[in-house]
């Protein structure tokens, strides 16, 4: 017997205000980034703060008719969502369109989409579904691999659009397999193989199979030596050399010179400030000369006369940055850290599993994007082209995030009568 | 079962602060701490484009103009902007060869492929008119407005000077100047630097990552207006100047004429000299390798300036004013020639023929060495035979305060100080107390270790036709506006002889035009009061040397002239000075026969 309330009852409105936040700030900060002093107009539809400001509005059309569906529907329908979007991503292989490199756009009419934003919150509302199942056996894993398999899937098809950002975005998962059970053994794999792979890049790879061999004897003396020890410690030191020789085999063959490049810059390999370390040299100076308090609205000159590529898409806190300066980057931070830590908490309180689980790949998937794309502004990370969330141009983003952190909210509306 | 997790959150929780605060921390470090990224921002967007004052103008004391400044143009180049063109068609627009072009374009793109540089520069007018219609053919490249000088005269070129881009060791020293700017290098161009060249005006722009100019900085608050040079007039008189350089053309030597009331420098001729127009613009580094490499005439020696002689028998109305003030002789004191002055070891200063006993007023006239060199003797000798030394320093300060021995600080670089010995040179050369009077007699004559340059002889004439005084010399009288000069420039430096002694001089020096050892050099309706003379010159013939001024009272010109190789002063410099004291206060040259041979006489041996 549920009673009907209005859309806004009982919602979360320190998330909703938090959200509305980051978008305005996005859509001010894009309009600096792009002004053009003939077009001064923030609500010119021909340039792109009028367009994100339709996106922006569509967006929060979205938000409310995210609000207005039975807060059930999502986990009844978790697998079909995800099945269509899968459908659609691999029917994007096939007839999407290249941009920049990347065959990830959808065009219906004249609206461009790009369904892998969109997998994304299909994936969480699967994960969820699948996490949430009352016989499942969180020790086993087998568990554990078939929840990868569901994230790895979507993940692999992206790759196949080669947009590598979207599909690294995936790992996210893993910091929720993490909080409901698998062994923190996956995380430091996952940390360990990235080191492994620098050093793939930067040194003989005979010395540092040398290197991994040795710690691989010295790991096997620390235990109690028994036959079953050797083969575990045997079957890791092959999979790291086999590692090692793909993380090779891919970035020389299977990369992009572009992006083989910018991984040469940021492991230190080359340092070409004209070629592919242009892109975070100039990031740095954008937001490096904003110093404390910035230099003003509309008054940045890196961002505004196109000395930071893309800065109104992936490079958009530079404007920030430039800007707004140090305080202004600082709030800008908090703010996103606040939000990650209501989710957080917002998602430690639901009842139900389904919405626990699913809040987690909310705060996970938000928290990716933001590390990988302020950490690539500030040359901490590779130049690896995704959004920041709410606050890039673009609809499909966009209107992805809204959804996925809507559908949240509207659980979380309903916390009390959810199970 | 899932709650057995539950400190998983809190590791999940750490993960999102730590990476913020690895931002911040970040942030913190390029934002607040670094300074560079700043710098390099302003280098991304800012163009700082440099507006050239023009040059001031230089006119002579009567208002022609001397040195102006005629438009030349830079050619820059943006390297990156350059596109596909007819390049041979571009070299010879230019008149470069397609190598410079490849050479230049490397260089430039090595300096920065997006700022510009100057491709090749002082383009002039006539180049630029073929140029300018064809400059859309070339992408990236762009003209610049420079100026170059321009002389209306090929005449005074040591004294005006010229002017260059300023050397990486000027760029060091002083923050004004930067690489392809204009600094004046010698002469009045360098002297005046600061007056003429005004200063440089900055505008600021603001361009975008294609160099396209997106406005000024700030709205030009940063900006500075330039300011104009200031135009300088100098005391030359410019007619003066060319009938002296005419009237040396083949010869060495220099003639300094200045205005003994003001100390304005009429004239300041160096021989041989060259036409200022060749050390200007593009051809001014051909021209001058050239210039340079001409040993025999050695042309950009400024001989005005720089050149030091013995002053030879000239030297004789200053030995007699000292000899005066010191009181060894009276206007009336005589002395006989036995045809020279025996020295006592055999050794004789010997004189020419003339009749004698001689006064003071005949010995100048006729030039007497006897004359001098007992004057001399009895100078060196006036506190007895021993004080050698304490009589020498008197003499010696008496000569440096006609302005000899010393630079006179006229308003020219380069000047040199010419020599009056010390008594300590002669306590070096001869041990202390083992030299006297006779030791140094050749003093008396102006021979010996006595060195003198032209303006300095010219300003120790005018110092005998003040009658005690002398202004500073200085060839500028106005900077902004005419007859501005500095008042303190006007200071009267008086010598150590008393006024009342230089009547008796100046009458013998009449004496030496109307009847004495230059009577070429006479000028029936003025009264030159003159002094003739003769350098010995160890390496060939003597040098001809003649100091005069005119008229006898009140005068307007004092002038020395010096020929070299040209014998004995009457010879070439007598005739000379009265040719341009001739020009001088009448206007023209009405011996026109004189002139012309005086212009056409070659002295210059191979
Ligand atoms: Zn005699």
């Amino acid at each position: 017997m549920r009673r009907e309330y209005g859309i806004f009852h009982r919602i979360d409105w320190v998330m909703v205000f938090l959200y509305l936040a980051l978008v305005l700030f996005g859509w001010i900060n894009i309009y600096a980034a792009v002004y053009d002093e003939s077009q001064p107009s923030i609500f010119d539809l021909s340039q792109r703060y009028g367009k994100q400001m339709v996106w922006i509005a569509a967006a929060l059309l979205l938000a409310i008719v995210t609000l207005a569906i039975d807060p059930k529907f999502f986990s009844q329908f978790a697998w079909l969502i995800y099945s269509g979007l899968i459908g659609v991503l691999i029917l994007v292989i096939f007839i999407g369109r290249d941009i920049s490199g990347a065959r990830s756009w959808l065009h219906i009419g004249s609206v461009a989409i790009q369904p892998a934003e969109f997998a994304k919150m299909a994936t969480a509302l699967v994960v969820a579904k699948y996490l949430s199942k009352m016989d499942l056996n969180l020790k086993k894993v087998q568990t554990w691999m078939k929840a990868t398999i569901l994230i790895l899937f979507p993940a692999l098809l992206i790759l196949l659009q080669r947009d590598m950002g979207s599909a690294l975005v995936f790992l996210a998962f893993i910091l929720v397999f993490y909080r409901f059970g698998m062994s923190g053994l996956v995380l430091i794999a996952l940390v360990a193989m990235p080191v492994i792979g620098i050093l793939a890049l930067l040194i003989n790879k005979l010395i540092l199979i040398g290197i991994l061999f040795a710690g691989a004897v010295f790991f096997y003396f620390m235990t109690q030596r028994k036959f079953r020890h050797l083969m575990i410690v045997l079957v890791i030191f092959l999979g790291s050399v086999g590692y090692v020789f793909s993380v090779d085999y891919a970035v020389n063959h299977i990369l992009q010179p572009h992006q083989r490049e910018r991984i040469n810059v940021l492991i230190g390999k080359t340092s070409d400030l004209k070629g592919a370390g242009y892109n975070v040299n100039q990031s740095l100076i954008a937001i490096g000369s904003g110093q404390i308090l910035g230099k003003g609205f509309l008054h940045g000159t890196q961002t505004k006369y196109n000395f930071v590529p893309e800065q109104s898409t992936d490079f958009i806190f530079c404007t920030v940055g430039e800007e707004w300066g140090f305080l202004g980057s600082i709030v800008l931070i908090v703010l996103y850290l606040i939000l990650f830590i209501r989710i957080l908490t917002v998602a430690e309180r639901q009842r139900s599993k389904f919405c626990r689980v699913y809040g987690y790949s909310v705060a996970s998937i938000l928290f990716f994007h933001f590390a990988i794309n302020i950490g690539m502004t500030l040359g901490l990370m590779p130049v690896i082209g995704i959004p920041l969330p709410f606050l890039s141009y673009g609809g499909s983003s966009l209107w992805a995030f809204t959804i996925l952190l809507f559908i949240f909210i509207r659980q979380d509306a309903y916390r009390l009568e959810l199970v | 079962m899932e709650k057995l997790y539950l400190n998983r959150k809190f590791i999940i929780l750490g993960l999102f602060l730590f990476t913020g605060i690895i931002f911040i921390i970040r942030l913190f470090y390029i934002q607040v701490m670094a300074e560079n990224y700043i710098l390099s921002a302003n280098n991304n967007v800012l163009r700082y484009i440099t507006q050239y004052p023009a040059r001031g103008l230089i006119y002579d004391r009567n208002g022609k103009l001397l040195v102006y400044n005629e438009a030349a143009y830079d050619m820059m180049v943006i390297p990156r902007e350059v596109k596909a063109m007819d390049t041979s068609e571009f070299c010879r627009l230019l008149g470069i060869t397609v190598n410079h072009f490849r050479e230049r374009l490397t260089q430039a793109r090595r300096y920065s492929s997006y700022k510009p540089s100057v491709f090749e520069s002082q383009i002039n007018r006539e180049n630029f008119g073929a140029l300018q219609e064809k400059m859309f053919m070339f992408h990236g490249f762009f003209v610049q407005p420079r100026t170059l000088r321009s002389y209306s005269y090929p005449a005074a070129a040591h004294m005006l000077g010229y002017i260059g881009e300023a050397s990486p060791s000027i760029i060091a020293q002083s923050p004004y100047y930067k690489a392809s700017d204009y600094i004046g290098i010698s002469g009045i161009e360098k002297s005046y630097e600061t007056e003429l060249r005004g200063r440089k005006g900055m505008k600021i722009r603001v361009v975008d990552v294609h160099n396209r100019d997106m406005g000024s900085f700030q709205e030009g608050h940063y900006d500075t207006i330039s300011l104009p040079g200031r135009d300088l007039w100098s005391s030359i008189d410019v007619d003066l100047q060319i009938l002296g350089e005419e009237l040396m053309r083949n010869k060495k030597g220099s003639i300094v004429a200045i205005e003994p009331s003001s100390g304005e420098v009429l004239c300041l001729v160096s021989s041989p000299s060259y036409d200022p127009n060749l050390l200007v613009g593009r051809i001014r580094n051909h021209n001058f390798s050239l210039l340079s490499a001409d040993s025999i005439n050695i042309p950009l020696f400024n001989r005005a300036l720089m050149a030091t002689y013995p002053p030879g028998s000239t030297f004789k109305t200053v030995n007699a004013l000292v000899g005066l003030q010191e009181g060894v002789i009276t206007a009336s004191t005589r002395f006989g020639c036995p045809g020279g002055f025996a020295l006592g070891n055999g050794h004789v200063v010997g004189c020419h023929d003339h009749a004698g006993p001689l006064d003071l007023e005949e010995s100048i006239q006729h030039s007497c060495n006897t004359y001098y060199c007992r004057v001399f003797k009895s100078i060196l000798e006036k506190d007895g035979f021993y004080a050698t030394d304490k009589d020498f320093n008197i003499w010696r300060n008496h000569i440096l305060s006609f302005g000899l021995g010393k630079r006179i600080g006229l308003d020219l670089p380069s000047e040199l100080s010419g020599n009056i010995p010390s008594s300590a040179y002669y306590d070096k050369y001869y041990g202390k107390n083992r030299w006297r009077s006779l030791t140094v007699i050749s003093l008396a004559i102006g021979q010996g270790e006595v060195l003198v340059t032209p303006v300095q002889l010219a300003n120790m004439t005018t110092v005998i036709a003040n009658r005690g005084y002398y202004i500073i010399p200085h060839v500028i009288k106005g900077v902004g506006q005419p007859d501005s000069v500095n008042r303190t420039l006007m200071e009267k430096h008086f010598c150590t002889v008393d006024p009342g002694y230089f009547d008796v001089v100046v009458d013998g020096m009449e004496k030496v035009v109307l009847a004495g050892t230059a009577t070429n050099a006479r000028l029936d309706s003025i009264s030159i009061c003159a002094k003739t003379g003769t350098a010995q010159n160890p390496h060939g013939d003597n040098h001809s040397i003649f100091i005069a001024f005119a008229p006898k009272d009140n005068p307007k010109i004092a002038i020395s002239v010096i020929v070299e190789n040209a014998g004995w002063g009457a010879s070439w410099a007598a005739p000379i000075a009265s040719l341009m004291i001739e020009q001088y206060l009448k206007g023209e040259v009405k011996r026109s026969e004189l002139k012309e041979r005086m212009m056409n006489g070659n002295l210059i041996k191979p």
